[in-house]
């Protein structure tokens, strides 16, 4: 579901149809943020001086207050909350606005946006981690290796906003793939050592062994579980410690995965690969919020639910070590002056 | 509830129908029940998808014969009686199971003269002249409506014919309200817009629900016409000795 709903007016509601976001207006959003439902309406009609709706408030705020109305028993029938758009704007204006969203739901949903509210809940929006890059040439620290958008780490901060993926990626996309045709126009050919091919065809090969027995699509589903109980929207310390050793159990089952059938074409030998990939990752994102022992942008740990002005300063950086994963902690680079002039004082 | 599902799977020349059961759920759609077939009988069944959202276009099959995005056919719509038959799309090279070779539209994309901008320090548009193509560029290159003409599927004329779909990039192109491009002579003589009869089925199956027929092909077929058909238009060319 888009943002988009809500930028064109849409509400949320809880089952008493209260609208529960004028209760969850941060304090740090609360000057820029209507105080009344009125004030609200004033924005949408574009009336000078009035505030943003509080439906507008950051992905993490209104993600926490749809888990908070929830859990005092004022969610929708499917354990969400309701998204309201049918009795602010005309159906035509909707259609016009919001086509995707109109026809999926009524698609997909036997749901008419335009007549009724949508059930709507939190989910994961966006990977904020990702990897280290430098800001001017988009390139990673292995030589000759380029990153941009999700994959790449640092830009949006604790949390990405809405729209702010688009512009990432025309910007940084282009950035990196000059920067790659760059580096590749001015380095000499290179030969690989035949015995590392080999090895790198074996390693990519070891899931067609016939004494192998994991299927592959279970235990991808099984990682899904995993993250999204102990690694979710909201975390804690023990929850994310009994992640990581289901992660680490994981781990050790790679070595299982079993492709079925031949060479070409074939999901199941993809996913063998990639699961190794995810569960890397996985292990990573786990670690890196055990550590930050802080509430922060789209991070939310119930055990520090405030902001530490300490880890404000620092990166955490995941390595590869000897042992397995290493968790460091790094201070930031000073942002130049030219982009800190830009950037609100009181940001957050 | 339990369901049937026959699917087309193997490489050419080795096709097979193979059937399957699967567990049926409220909301389910095709593509759900294949995902439900690769994990628990077929891990190597090949399908191509991504977004799940009839926004990619890359899941395009035939369902019961008809062109379908996978991912926007409900399983509620077919009689839960009958199996349901998926096949890959007819008119593309089988690369396995349900996965197409498309890259012949690639080429033929390639083509095609692109947008080509005015020389002007401001580049205006009326809203109205904007909505006329803003249909046009709805499409998510699913190339259903390639599948279903029968000018490429039944007759494989690929090499004389371009399809909907790039009849549909050329009429975007052409009634782009600052385009100074004319691709007309391209259209009758290398991409075959004549051989559209104006049948409709890419209309039918189009996901975005593109007007393809009647606001593309047809406003094509009649500058078409009025460039290099009308005989006043051609007297007047030769009396003045004007062409093109």
């Amino acid at each position: 579901m888009t943002e988009g709903v809500r930028g064109e007016g849409g509400i949320l509601l809880n089952n008493k149809n209260e609208r529960f976001m004028f209760n969850y207006i941060p304090e740090a959003f609360a000057a820029e943020t209507a105080k009344s439902e009125k004030e609200a309406n004033d924005w949408l009609a574009g009336v000078e001086g009035a505030m943003r709706p509080p439906e507008l408030l950051t992905r993490d705020v209104v993600a926490k207050a749809i888990m908070k109305e929830v859990e005092a028993g004022r969610g929708s029938p499917h354990g969400g909350v309701f998204l309201d758009i049918a009795n602010r704007r005309d159906p035509d204006y909707i259609k016009k606005k919001l086509p995707s969203m109109y026809h999926q739901f009524k698609e997909l949903g036997d749901l008419d946006i335009t007549n009724e509210p949508m059930e709507v809940g939190p989910t994961v929006h966006y990977m904020m981690g990702g990897i280290k890059v430098d800001a001017e040439t988009s390139s990673s620290t292995i030589e000759g290796m380029y990153a941009a958008g999700e994959s790449a780490a640092g830009l949006h901060g604790a949390n990405r906003l809405g729209g702010n993926s688009l512009s990432d990626l025309l910007v940084f996309g282009n950035i990196s793939g000059y920067s790659a045709a760059n580096y590749a126009a001015n380095s000499e050919e290179r030969t690989l050592h035949k015995g590392v091919i080999e090895e790198a065809i074996e390693e990519t090969l070891k899931s067609f062994d016939n004494n192998n027995t994991e299927n592959p699509y279970k235990m991808h589903a099984e990682l899904q579980d995993i993250m999204e109980k102990h690694v979710g929207i909201v975390r804690e310390e023990k929850s994310l410690d009994e992640g990581i050793k289901k992660l680490e159990n994981m781990e050790k089952r790679l070595e299982n995965l079993k492709t079925t059938g031949g060479r070409e074409y074939n999901p199941s030998w993809h996913l063998c690969l990639d699961l190794k990939n995810m569960v890397i990752t996985s292990l990573a994102v786990a670690k890196a919020a055990k550590e930050r022992k802080e509430s922060r942008g789209g991070h939310t740990r119930l055990d520090y639910p405030e902001y530490d002005p300490e880890l404000e300063k620092l990166n955490i950086i995941i390595r590869k070590g000897p042992e397995g994963i290493n968790v460091v902690k790094s201070e930031k680079n000073e942002m130049p002056e030219d982009l800190s002039n830009y950037v609100a004082k009181e940001a957050v | 509830m339990k369901r049937k599902i026959i699917l087309q799977r193997g490489q050419d020349p080795d096709l097979f129908m193979h059937e399957f059961e699967i567990e049926g759920g409220p909301g389910m759609v095709v593509l759900d029940a294949i995902h439900q077939i690769q994990a628990e009988d077929a891990p190597d069944l090949a399908v191509r998808w991504n977004c799940k959202a009839g926004k990619c276009g890359s899941c395009s099959a035939e369902v019961n014969g008809m062109p379908k995005l996978l991912c926007m056919t409900r399983l509620s719509d077919y009689d839960e009686k009958e199996p349901l038959i998926v096949k890959p799309m007819k008119t593309f090279p089988i690369i396995k199971d349900l996965v197409t070779d498309v890259s012949w539209n690639y080429e033929v994309n390639k083509k095609i003269l692109p947008y080509q901008h005015p020389e002007t320090d401001d580049p205006r548009m009326l809203q109205e002249d904007v909505d006329r193509v803003q249909e046009f560029r709805k499409c998510i290159e699913c190339y259903l409506c390639q599948d279903v003409c029968h000018v490429l599927r039944d007759s494989e004329m690929k090499e004389e014919y371009i399809g909907p779909r790039y009849l549909v990039r050329n009429a975007m192109l052409e009634m782009h309200p600052l385009d100074q491009g004319n691709r007309l002579k391209d259209l009758k003589d290398r991409d075959g817009i004549g051989l559209c009869n104006i049948t409709k089925g890419c209309t039918e199956v189009c996901p975005e629900g593109i007007t393809i027929t009647d606001n593309a092909i047809i406003p094509l077929k009649e500058r078409v016409v009025d460039e290099y058909y009308d005989p006043l238009v051609w007297v007047w060319k030769k009396l003045t000795g004007k062409s093109d």
